[in-house]
């Protein structure tokens, strides 16, 4: 059953990406997708009783900590150039 | 029992707070939402017995990246389009590949798992054998893990570099 939770978060995650507009928001599901992958390798690691989806946990609390890091610095230069943060106004690679 | 209904009522208000996150407006309150469920996700991680990563979770998650979010929030507070319409026009298609997505994810899951044996509660690896295993089966991947972090730092740098040249 925990499977099934990481499983709808994920889908969750996946469906803010798709559907809101905001880049902060969009941001913040991109977590909430990995938080549910988090909660799988958990899960597993509990089933097997071994240590190596808990090491995988946290390299992937790493990985988000660096996500997070960069993609702030981009979004904030993007909303200091235009003044928006709605996702559809930044179409400049629309062919 | 008590140990499963909390991991149960933990899980409940993970999801949720998930499902909050994608109704709500203002960028604060789904920053509140997501720390909700980041909480909750510890809650389940120590009742699944895995203290350690509860403890980074709460530290690391809801300590660091949160706070940075919450940072640029707060930095960025522009009332825009988004902010009047929160969906955009993908709305009911990104419905349907979510469910879609949702349905061929349970699905494979269904056949894959073998059936769940773990209880809750209790100990499952302390801080000691966690840490014996990860530096000594895992350095490698600790070295590269800081490697990528170091890299990401010397990112950040650059694109902050780039936008003070762009601004002249």
């Amino acid at each position: 059953m925990l499977i099934a939770t990481s499983a709808a978060l994920f889908a969750l995650g996946l469906l803010g990406v798709i559907v809101r507009r905001n880049v902060l928001v969009m941001l913040m599901c991109m977590e909430l997708m990995l938080n549910g992958v988090s909660l799988s390798l958990v899960t597993f690691a509990q089933q097997t009783a071994s240590a190596a989806g808990a090491v995988l946990v946290f390299l992937i609390f790493v990985v988000a900590a660096a996500e997070i890091a960069i993609a702030i610095p981009i979004v904030l230069l993007l909303v200091r150039r235009k003044n928006v943060l709605d996702l559809d106004a930044y179409t400049d690679l629309k062919g | 029992m008590i140990e499963t209904l909390l991991l149960w009522l933990f899980a409940g208000t993970a999801l949720v707070a998930a499902v909050l996150m994608l109704v709500l407006r203002h960028p604060m309150r789904v920053a509140l939402a997501l720390t909700a469920t980041m909480l909750s996700l510890a809650g389940v991680y120590a009742m699944l017995g895995v203290h350690v990563i509860a403890v980074f979770q709460v530290l690391i998650y809801v300590g660091a990246v949160m706070v940075f979010m919450v940072y640029a929030i707060m930095l960025l507070d522009v009332r825009d389009r988004s902010f009047t319409r929160r969906f955009s026009s993908l709305l009911l298609p990104g419905i349907a590949a979510a469910l879609l997505f949702l349905a061929i994810l349970a699905h494979g899951l269904w056949q894959a798992l073998p059936e769940p044996t773990g209880a809750a509660g209790g100990t499952l690896f302390g801080l000691k054998r966690f840490s014996a295993e990860f530096l000594n089966d895992y350095w490698l991947h600790f070295e590269l893990v800081s490697v990528l972090l170091v890299a990401a730092v010397v990112a950040a740098l650059a694109i902050l570099e780039v936008g003070r040249r762009l601004r002249g």
